[in-house]
């Protein structure tokens, strides 16, 4: 064994100088542990200074142990601070080489949508169930009794030659597709419990060719409320709830009077809207009063007993005025770029 | 109905200050809708000229052109060249000047008039035709004045006033309820109503002369329809001696002209004037044609009848005719016949003002289709007790312009009975309205609509209605009158409180979630038209019927849809041609599935008012062909569309299956995914859909590629991959709620598994079989490879499944997990030769 160092305060000095100075040189982590090997493992100086405390003196050791302790303290200090300098600089370099253009990432869910008409019922059904009203379903193609008779349509009342209405061959077995969803309300009061609040959303049929404002398959929203002393106050009430939430708080309902077999008294309403393409203005949106006497009387329910309103709109056409469509061409004919432009909100 | 004003302020008096949007407005409020407006659109100087001289002038076009010195009232006479020779000098002409306007081809193009050269000449003005002043069609000279019986109108006058051609109508639409109002009688009633303008009946304007001597006239209605006889009043008169070529007055064809009627004779154009003015059809006979007097009946089986259309109609036993000696001579109330008609030698004319059926009329117009202004007004209901005022007004008429004398030779008939008073409670409006009308309100409103009240006081009221409102019935028709005429914009808005509902229908949120998850999941939703083609029945669902309709739009699309994806290629194909291709389309809709050898419908229907018995509304639903709720998917093109660093994702049978499994997990329902075969299908890529029914499997649908030479044929892409699914079925056979399992928490034993099994064993149904025979411990299996290629032994596959095992009471050791594996090895052993692969 040459001639070991003694344990002085100016070998450990110097010593820790030497750490010290490799620790600061240090520009990675591995020249930091080629640093370490040579200045803090086994073997390096100030481990051998360690290890010789072991061997002195008794009265020496105490002194020796703390300036060499003190050493190694600050030697480790520096180890570890210049690490985290280094991990940090490594971990900048590595999240820099992993930036992405965030603009060019490529996708792989696809985009979907609703149809707005699909939509817009949903939205019209929910408005009448928070009101506490039901939705009523019926068959498309519907006998003759459902779709006219049973809502006092004579069967030679020029009323149902109005309806252009598409026939099932052979037309004397009376199938139709239903003109209107107005079926639903008779199939409502034969088989509900009085009263009865009920809206029926559908498709509806008429024999019209497909031009910008008309189409021969279309859809209705349609409501009836009969109960004890319903009056067509009543019927105006709900209307402008129905427009408020459609077309915003300034919406407005004025009823004109009209004919319908089904009601008496019977009204065109017109809807007042505020931001309708092209300025504020009335816009007809369907037909309405009260339930005509025959049609209860149909259903089998007493007229002197109960009463009540019916009404019903064209969906399509108050998407229309609703969201500025022009073109009727663009809700039947299935351009997914029309739906898409909706997407889950009508 | 067309309102010409000069006409309606006849009969109710207008404001000075009246407008076509004021009358319109009027009108609107008592419920008659706002159709158009009616003008001549003829704008000054227009004025009365007289020829002084002309000279024809031949020109190199081969024309000769007449330059002419016309008098129109100025000091000099205007230099005027005109195409026209149907002239003499010294007639009287209208002459329009430079300034002023005549009907163009459209309303906001008029064409003008100027001083222009012409043919060498400066011409001062034009000399007009009728049509050229929308007088009507005439234009094969120019008008003279003589011609319309105004010859001595002075030089200089303005024309326009002079032939009515400053009037002006308004177009309004008339519900079929309110027959009354196609006429200028209750249209004049009605803005009376409205505005509180004094109203004066034309009905009582004259007074009907009873006839001496009887013209013999029998109603013989041996078939009545629904009960109604055909004819219940019917007057006549005679006028003899008319000359009926003399002219209509302009004041009667400018009225005729702007309600929508040509004008054709002076007999026919004071029949059409007299049934705008009171609503009564009125037809006139040549006297001299008739062979005795009339029956009026049903036809007899093969009767036939020329019509003045020159048409030879065979009549049907449910038509009513007017028959003379000679047979029939009209269709009542439809159309007159061509033996009859009046010619220009016909001197005495029989009026006829009768009143029909509105039912009878109403078939006998549709089965011949011949509707015309008079079964329009007889359909609606014509006024009973109007037939002799009318009759005489047509008398009075062609006395006055005809030149006729009445004769007294005629007849008046009338059974018809009178409206049976409704007893009425005033306090009804106000509680079927909901507006607190006053009793004076109510009596003022129902006397306007010329109904009978008695006694005004007290609580029930005894109302007869007016003869013109046959739609005036029970004390509800009377409410709507009191609603109608005090106005709906008394009527207040009140919502009313529903009771309690509850929500949507099971299956009405569960179609929601099918079309909210598909669109989520990169479908678009589209709404087909569900009219479609035998043979796209024919190839997706063969031999099955579907419904026919009687009267399509295109009878190439004449059958009701029985699947979605005829729909769905349509729509493809028309945002392909659109440039959009690559496709994710959905739709939930119905289709319409009658059985076959079913026959749907009924023969008849339940009359009257009343509900049928339940017996009777069970064979009316039987009667419908069942229709479903069915969703259907369609995807072409790519899936995913080439980005940086991604390559595109062709679409294909993955859509279609994935649609399936988002499905079942939006409905809680598990589709079981098997190979299956569909003839419009790829047969090699073809799965059948099917759900556990309590009864067994039951098939919901199909999913695959469209047979790629059908798809080539379709003019779509190589790869289709379509699916539709019985959505009903999907929901029925649904969950109504989720059942969960708790969950294990102990270690997991994860092991592989590689079997073996010939190339055509469907991997899901050895799948199946190892998770049937490893037993409860297996908590999840899934396939990760299917290895086809050297090492194995020829026509065989080796399928790689990932495990893993898991108990819920203690650790799994992995010899307890790769005894359960190799269970489940065994299994697929016995259904499917399988053997483990080292």
């Amino acid at each position: 064994m040459p001639d070991a160092p003694q344990i002085t305060e100016s070998a450990v000095e110097s010593a820790v100088e030497a750490a010290l100075a490799a620790i600061a040189s240090a520009g990675d982590s591995a020249a930091l542990k080629a640093a370490r090997a040579a200045h803090s493992a086994e073997g390096s100086p100030l481990a051998n200074f360690n290890a010789m405390i072991r061997d002195l003196p008794g009265e020496q050791k105490a002194a020796a142990g703390k300036l060499v302790g003190a050493a190694r303290a600050r030697v480790n200090e520096a180890f570890a601070a210049q690490e985290s300098v280094i991990l940090a600089a490594e971990e900048a370099a590595q999240l820099a080489a992993e930036a992405v253009d965030v603009t060019a990432v490529p996708s792989r869910w696809r985009a979907g949508a609703r149809h707005p008409l699909s939509l817009l019922m949903e939205q019209m059904s929910d408005l009448f169930i928070s009101m506490g009203w039901e939705i009523g379903e019926g068959p498309e193609l519907e006998h003759e009794w459902f779709n006219f008779d049973a809502l006092n349509f004579d069967e030679d009342h020029p009323a149902r030659a109005l309806q252009d209405t598409f026939f099932v061959e052979p037309a004397e077995r009376h199938l139709v597709l239903r003109t209107h969803t107005s079926p639903v309300q008779i199939r409502s009061l034969l088989t509900r419990p009085l009263p009865v609040y009920v809206a029926a959303v559908g498709r509806v049929y008429r024999t019209d060719e497909l031009d910008a404002t008309h189409t021969p398959v279309f859809h209705q929203i349609e409501g009836i409320a009969i109960d004890k002393g319903l009056t067509m106050a009543n019927l105006r009430g709900t209307l402008e709830h129905m427009a408020h939430s459609l077309f915003g708080q300034g919406a407005q309902i004025r009823l004109r009077p009209n004919y319908f077999p089904f009601t008496e008294p019977s009204a065109e309403m017109d809807v007042w809207v505020e931001n309708a393409k092209g300025g504020p203005r009335w816009v007809e949106w369907g037909g309405c009063g009260m339930v005509n006497r025959n049609v209860l009387r149909s259903a089998g329910i007493d007229p002197n007993e109960y009463q009540g309103f019916a009404f019903g709109m064209g969906v399509d056409r108050t998407l229309m005025f609703r969201n500025g469509l022009n073109d009727m061409h663009d809700i039947v004919e299935g351009d997914v770029r029309f739906s898409r432009q909706f997407g889950m909100v009508v | 109905m067309r309102v010409p004003l000069s006409w309606l302020g006849e009969w109710v008096d207008l404001p000075d200050d009246v407008s076509l949007e004021s009358v319109h407005e009027a009108l609107v409020r008592v419920g008659f809708e706002e159709e158009d407006v009616h003008t001549f659109d003829v704008a000054g100087p227009v004025v009365v000229g007289r020829v002084l001289e002309f000279t024809p002038e031949p020109q190199s076009n081969g024309k000769t052109i007449n330059w002419c010195q016309v008098d129109v009232g100025e000091p000099e006479p205007r230099g005027i060249v005109c195409g026209a020779h149907n002239f003499a000098v010294g007639d009287k002409v209208v002459v329009t000047l430079p300034g002023a306007a005549l009907p163009g081809p459209t309303a906001s193009d008029p064409f003008v008039i100027a001083a222009r050269r012409t043919y060498g000449h400066i011409s001062d003005g034009m000399i007009a035709s009728a049509r050229e002043l929308g007088l009507g069609d005439e234009h094969s000279g120019i008008l003279r004045l003589a011609a319309l019986g105004l010859d001595d109108a002075p030089v200089g006058a303005d024309a326009i006033q002079l032939l009515g051609l400053d009037d002006a109508a308004v177009e309004i639409n008339v519900t079929p309820d309110r027959g009354y109002a196609l006429s200028i009688r209750g249209v004049a009633r009605e803005y009376s109503n409205s505005t509180g303008a004094t109203f004066r009946d034309p009905a009582l304007a004259v007074t009907p002369t009873a006839p001496v001597e009887i013209f013999p006239v029998r109603i013989d209605d041996m078939a009545p329809i629904r009960g109604a006889v055909g004819s219940r009043a019917f007057s006549t008169r005679v006028v003899r001696g008319v000359d009926v070529t003399r002219p209509t007055p302009p004041w009667m064809m400018t009225r005729l002209l702007l309600a929508g009627m040509r004008s054709v004779s002076l007999p026919v154009d004071i029949t059409n004037y007299v049934m705008l003015e009171l609503g009564q059809p009125t037809h006139g006979y040549d006297l001299a044609k008739l062979q005795g007097g009339f029956v009026v009946r049903r036809a007899a089986a093969g009767e036939k009848l020329e019509t003045l259309d020159g048409v030879v109609r065979a009549l049907s036993p449910e038509d009513l005719l007017i028959t003379d000696g000679s047979g029939p001579i009209g269709l009542a109330g439809v159309m007159g016949g061509a033996r009859t008609e009046i010619s220009d030698a016909t001197t005495d004319i029989l009026v006829e003002a009768a009143n029909f059926d509105p039912i009878s009329i109403a078939r006998t117009a549709r089965r011949h289709k011949l509707p015309s202004e008079a079964s329009r007004r007889f359909e609606r209901g014509v006024d009973p007790t109007i037939g002799p005022a009318a009759a005489q007004r047509v008398v009075e008429l062609l006395v006055e312009l005809a030149g006729g004398t009445a004769d007294p030779l005629g007849s008046t008939y009338n059974v018809f009975p009178a409206a049976p008073p409704i007893r009425f409670d005033p306090a009804q409006p106000a509680a079927a309205i909901g507006v607190e009308y006053s009793e004076a309100e109510v009596h003022e409103a129902l006397l306007a609509i010329g109904a009978e009240v008695s006694p005004a006081g007290g609580d029930r009221w005894t109302v007869t209605p007016p003869p013109w409102r046959p739609d005036l019935i029970d004390p509800l028709t009377l409410v709507e009158e009191v609603a109608r005429l005090v106005g709906y914009d008394r009527i207040p808005s009140v919502l009313p409180i529903a009771p309690p509902g509850r929500g949507l229908s099971r299956a009405q949120s569960a179609r929601r979630r099918a079309a909210a998850t598909l669109a989520a999941a990169g479908a678009t939703e589209v709404l087909a038209y569900p009219f479609t083609s035998a043979a796209m029945v024919a190839l997706f669902s063969p031999g099955l019927p579907a419904v026919q309709l009687a009267n399509p739009l295109d009878p190439q699309n004449g059958l009701l849809r029985r699947s979605l994806l005829p729909g769905l290629i349509e729509v493809a194909r028309r945002n392909l041609a659109r440039g959009m291709t690559d496709l994710a389309l959905f739709e939930i809709g119905t289709v319409f599935l009658p059985e076959p050898g079913v026959v749907y419908g009924t023969d008849a229907i339940p009359v009257g008012a009343a509900r049928p018995d339940d017996d009777a509304i069970a064979k009316l639903d039987a009667s419908i062909p069942p229709q479903r709720w069915h969703v259907g998917g369609l995807f072409l093109g790519d899936a995913l569309t080439k980005q940086p660093g991604a390559p595109a994702v062709a679409a294909g049978l993955t859509d279609a299956l994935d649609a399936v499994r988002q499905l079942s997990l939006a409905l809680a329902v598990d589709i079981a995914i098997t190979t299956g075969s569909h003839p419009g299908f790829h047969p090699g890529r073809t799965a059948s859909l099917s759900v556990a029914a309590p009864d067994g499997p039951r098939a919901v649908g199909v999913a695959g590629e469209l047979l790629p030479s059908l798809a080539h044929e379709l003019d779509l892409p190589h790869v289709v991959a379509i699916v539709e699914l019985d959505l009903d079925a999907l929901i029925e056979f649904g969950a109504q709620h989720a059942t969960p399992h708790p969950l294990g928490t102990l270690p997991a034993a994860t092991q592989d598994l590689s079997l073996v099994v010939p190339l055509e064993t469907p991997a899901g149904e050895v799948l199946a079989a190892v998770v049937a025979g490893a037993g409860a411990l297996l908590e999840d299996a899934r396939l990760v490879d299917d290895y086809r290629g050297s090492g194995l032994p020829g026509g065989r596959k080796s399928l790689t499944f990932a495990l893993r095992f898991r108990a819920p009471d203690r650790t799994l050791t992995a010899a307890e997990a790769s005894e359960a594996k190799l269970a489940g090895a065994a299994r697929a052993g016995e259904l499917f030769g399988a053997t483990v692969r080292q």
